[in-house]
């Protein structure tokens, strides 16, 4: 094949088989995009009705049950199903241009993972059509959910364990993208921060998935098979979930702001126009928190009777938590501090994120404090804790991440001006909806609840957090307006938009050419692209003569493995209920799975090579020279 | 691998060089494959003569730990340079794990 094939313009049935086949990391950011954002809006629906239902005392909008169903939903889609897959969509879009590679190690692997998560994503959503979503909260206590009927709790194992899969996957291989695949002179201190939350969020992956997927095995067999782990009366112990929850649980809430923090860092030096204060500082910060969010997942437990030798050390681990990531909001200050600062979106979204997560990490210490924390149990302080780390660190970070990488993934800039307005909508309702519930909580609200009284001193409070949602929801819509007008418009903006780019990823020619890099760059320093533009260059330095490129072949293999996992769940889980067609269904289904791979492993596959007399045609269309 | 590369021109000093290196490497291999027969020797006598569980149940642990160390470093070549990433990774994962199981053999209680 030829970079010609490549450009061909396709129909709509191409470029949907094009994508369903792709093993192209730009593609599957883009896979990860809209998957990610669709189940983003769902989960934003569902925090809808939960505002609307607790806006006034005594409502009826939606049933006590159906609301245990979408606070679950809620909190498990938006935690797996949106936020880790909106970050991999930037992890595959950036990562491997910031460090120079051509691709991700293993594009066959990548284009797995997305699958995995996305069927299990399909799976647990369509608990919502058979028969009931589960209900047990995102964090499916075993004595709880053991306890719940339906096939709900059931939806939420094998869903979570199928994109668990995918999950780790991806981690995984982009471990091995940035250990084996920098560009020559990108050492380990010139990678950007971007690439190192990557990293060690990746880390994190690696380490806190496994209990994850033991966790939920052993539920599986639980509510399946007839095991009793957790069952109590057969000699089980429901605590233990609830260890391997959360010692997956508090690793997991870390890969999920890390890559935040790292879209940060790169945001505030291209705007500031000064180089991140305290790089070294800011990695050794980075790979601290990793280390010790892997000590303190007990402090989600203080309740449940660890005795106090334990809740003391839990909280001691937990507060030290507070300094590395003190270091990283002071170097951000002084990476600020003194430059000469442009005030674009992304940089709104960043300046507004310091105090934002701070709230949140203050509130976090409290809780730490574990005497107090026996207050603030289940309140609905720490619903306002816990939104004000993730929405105002997390989601303020995807949406600045999305305004500064759209021209990165699309070639076209979205609008400032409706950024803007996204922006002030989506920060006062966030503030509006969270501030006022620290003080619900320690009023006395329970988290959960599906109803309050009136004449408690409730109503206030609710009715001024729902109209804050309204506000964030508005934003969200304003913000999807702005994608639609800014994709219809097209206007391509070209290389390095923001001008002031710093790093490799705006060395590159817009659109991306698929194989990124016609040369590897060299580079002679942290911020690499930078370096060269203060010598008076445009491009960076080759570090190789033009040659052939090896590239890999697209492949429908990882759809159909995933598609077999999800068939096999249906019989998993069916054969509960004693169906007849239970059983096939799980083993045909897993013979697709086996049968996919056991093709992918005896076909010889060596992908194909762009010759060096495409590349040098190809010379004025962009890439490198 | 960048650390397999010649690094001369003339293919004799190469081929000499990593000859010597095989033998070497031979050597330890035969040395530690001994070793480790010995301790698992060690091991059942340990359990055989009948001491206190005391004695027994850390000694063994002790021994395999030993074993462990020589699989990785002498027969899975961790020694070996361009294994640091490994090597960071399986240190790293080995003390969450133990501080994790520390963790609840001492301070939970459940």
């Amino acid at each position: 094949m030829s970079t010609i094939a490549q450009t061909q313009k396709r129909g709509f049935a191409g470029t949907v088989w094009e994508y369903l086949t792709t093993v192209d990391h730009k593609k599957i950011a883009i896979l990860y995009l809209i998957a990610g954002g669709f189940f983003f809006l769902i989960g934003g629906i569902e925090a809808m009705m939960i505002r609307i239902q607790l806006a006034v005392p005594n409502n009826d909008f939606v049933s006590a049950g159906l609301f245990n169903e979408i606070i679950t939903m809620h909190g498990t889609t938006m935690i797996f199903l949106a936020a880790m897959p909106l970050l991999f969509a930037f992890m595959n879009a950036v990562m491997p241009l910031q460090i120079g590679a051509r691709d991700v190690a293993f594009p066959f692997i990548n284009a797995l993972g997305f699958w995995l998560f996305f069927f299990g994503g399909l799976f647990l959503n369509l608990s919502w059509f058979l028969g009931g979503a589960p209900d047990a909260g995102w964090t499916s206590y075993a004595s709880l959910s053991l306890a719940s009927e339906g096939h709900g709790i059931d939806f939420y194992v094998l869903g979570l364990q199928i994109s668990g899969f995918g999950t780790l996957m991806g981690g995984i291989n982009f471990l091995v993208t940035i250990i084996n695949m920098r560009a020559p002179g990108m050492t380990y201190m010139r990678m950007p921060l971007f690439t190192w939350t990557t990293f060690v969020a990746s880390a994190l992956i690696l380490f806190a998935f496994p209990p994850l997927t033991v966790g939920l095995f052993m539920m599986m067999f639980d509510r399946m098979f007839g095991s009793g782990f957790f069952d109590v009366a057969m000699g089980g112990n429901t605590i233990i979930w609830e260890h391997f929850f959360w010692i997956f649980g508090h690793p997991e809430v870390y890969i999920l702001i890390l890559p935040a923090f790292g879209i940060f860092s790169e945001i505030f030096p291209t705007f500031a126009r000064k180089r991140l204060f305290g790089y070294s500082s800011m990695v050794f910060a980075t790979v601290l928190i990793g280390f010790l969010g892997f000590m303190v997942w007990a402090h989600h437990m203080f309740t449940t009777g660890m005795g106090p030798i334990a809740n003391a050390i839990f909280a001691v681990a937990t507060m030290a938590i507070a300094v590395p990531t003190g270091i990283k909001i002071f170097n951000w200050i002084l990476t600020i501090w003194g430059g000469s600062i442009q005030f674009t979106v992304p940089m709104i979204y960043a300046i507004s994120f310091i105090p934002s997560f701070v709230m949140g990490g203050v509130t976090g210490v409290m809780q730490a404090a574990a005497p107090a924390d026996y207050q603030f149990h289940d309140s609905y302080f720490i619903v306002a804790h816990f939104h004000y780390v993730i929405v105002g660190g997390i989601v303020l970070a995807l949406l600045a991440g999305c305004h500064f990488y759209w021209p990165l993934m699309f070639g076209t800039m979205l609008s400032e001006k409706l950024g803007k307005v996204t922006f002030a909508l989506f920060f006062t309702g966030f503030h509006l909806t969270f501030f006022i519930q620290h003080f619900l909580g320690l009023m006395g609200m329970p988290r959960r609840v599906w109803t309050f009284l009136p004449g408690q001193g409730l109503e206030t409070g609710n009715l001024i957090s729902s109209i804050g949602a309204a506000f964030m929801a508005a934003g969200v819509i304003i913000f999807l307006f702005n994608v639609v007008m800014t994709q219809v418009k097209n206007v391509q903006v070209g290389k390095d938009p923001w001008k002031d780019g710093r790093t490799l990823e705006w060395a590159i020619p817009s659109p991306t050419p698929f194989y990124n890099f016609k040369q590897l760059p060299l580079v002679r320093g942290l911020d690499a692209y930078w370096i060269e533009k203060l010598e008076g260059k445009t491009e960076m330095t080759p570090a190789e003569p033009v040659g052939d490129i090896h590239m890999p072949n697209n492949s429908f293999v990882p759809f159909v493995i995933s598609l077999g996992l999800f068939i096999a769940a249906f019989g998993a889980m069916y054969q509960v209920d004693d169906k007849a067609w239970a059983i096939p269904v799980l083993i045909i289904g897993m013979g697709v799975t086996f049968g996919a791979m056991l093709f992918r492993s005896i076909k010889d596959d060596h992908g194909y090579h762009i010759h060096k007399e495409d590349l040098l045609d190809d010379a004025d269309k962009g890439g490198t020279r | 691998m960048a650390n397999l590369q010649p690094n001369s021109n003339n293919p004799k000093v190469d081929y000499e060089y990593r000859r010597k290196k095989s033998a070497e490497e031979m050597r330890m291999q035969v040395v530690t494959f001994t070793l480790m027969i010995f301790f698992t020797v060690i091991a059942f006598a340990a359990v055989g003569a009948g001491f206190s569980k005391w004695f027994i149940i850390p000694f063994v642990l002790l021994l395999a730990v030993v074993q462990v160390a020589f699989q990785l470093y002498y027969f899975m070549h961790m020694s070996h340079k361009g294994h640091e990433a490994p090597q960071l990774f399986m240190w790293s994962g080995v003390i969450v794990a133990f501080l994790t199981i520390l963790a609840f053999l001492t301070i939970i209680w459940w």
